[in-house]
């Protein structure tokens, strides 16, 4: 078992499911606003993301789509990165989720990106816990102390 | 160092569950000397002392000589190649975002 850190984001947009659908799932437009892709829209495809290459990694992300349920659920693997490389560019073998809900005005659209593991069983669990505000309250106390 | 080798310090470094545990003591504590860990603990002082090397080579705790004793605390910045790691995917997403965002705009 290895503990992982998820980044979210996510925003309410004035436009139906429908239409975001599209965006999230068509390979050209996928291209314009993510990386240029080989994306369809069917669970087991397997496709690849292109950006520049970093250090050890060849800029490729490898991806399978897990999950299609439109104008709902996408969800797809992302593998990618080298382990010699720093934050963005290390290594990753995570899955990034799109989840679209129709709200008054448009639609909630959320991605959660997970599977940033951090060592060990507990450290990201502990982030979020109180154990772990202690330890941040630790290193609070510690900085102020520094900057006294 | 540089930025690839330090996440990967403190990810390896921070592995260890008793390593992370005399980290987290650490943090927890403020400051305390390695006597002070040694006792109230499992492990041997040996074992506690590789420890705090493994630690401190990471960037992770400072140490303060105080006479014969050593005291620990927790390093201010010593966890950010973790953070950094997650900001910058977290700047990605939040970039990408805009431009899913522009070219629904565009596209009305």
């Amino acid at each position: 078992m290895s503990a992982k850190h998820a980044i979210t984001v996510e925003k309410v947009l004035p436009y139906a499911p429908e239409t975001i659908w599209r965006t999230l799932t068509t390979s050209e437009r996928i291209a314009k606003w993510l990386m240029p892709n080989d994306f369809v829209a069917a669970v087991g495809h397997k496709f690849n993301f292109r950006t520049a290459p970093m250090g050890d990694w060849d800029g490729v992300v490898h991806c399978e789509v897990l999950d299609c349920d439109p104008p709902r659920l996408l969800r797809y693997s992302w593998k990618g990165g080298a382990d010699s490389n720093p934050a963005y560019g290390s290594k990753l073998d995570s899955v990034v989720t799109w989840t679209l809900t129709p709200v008054e005005g448009g639609t909630h659209l959320r991605m959660v990106h997970d599977g940033f593991v951090f060592p060990g069983n507990q450290i990201a669990f502990d982030m979020m816990s109180p154990g772990w505000g202690r330890v941040l309250d630790g290193i609070a106390r510690v900085t102020a102390e520094a900057a006294a | 160092m540089t930025g690839a080798m330090q996440l990967t310090n403190v990810l390896k470094t921070l592995a260890d569950p008793t390593r992370r545990a005399v980290f987290e003591r650490i943090a927890q504590e403020g400051e305390v000397a390695a006597t002070g860990l040694v006792r109230g603990s499992k492990v041997s002082q040996p074992a506690v002392s590789q420890h705090l090397r493994a630690l401190r080579d990471a960037g992770l705790v400072v140490e303060r000589r105080d006479g014969r004793r050593i005291h620990y605390r927790v390093a201010p910045k010593g966890l950010g190649p973790l953070i950094d790691w997650l900001g910058h995917y977290q700047a990605f997403w939040a970039e990408r975002f805009e431009n899913l965002e522009k070219l629904l705009k565009e596209t009305e």
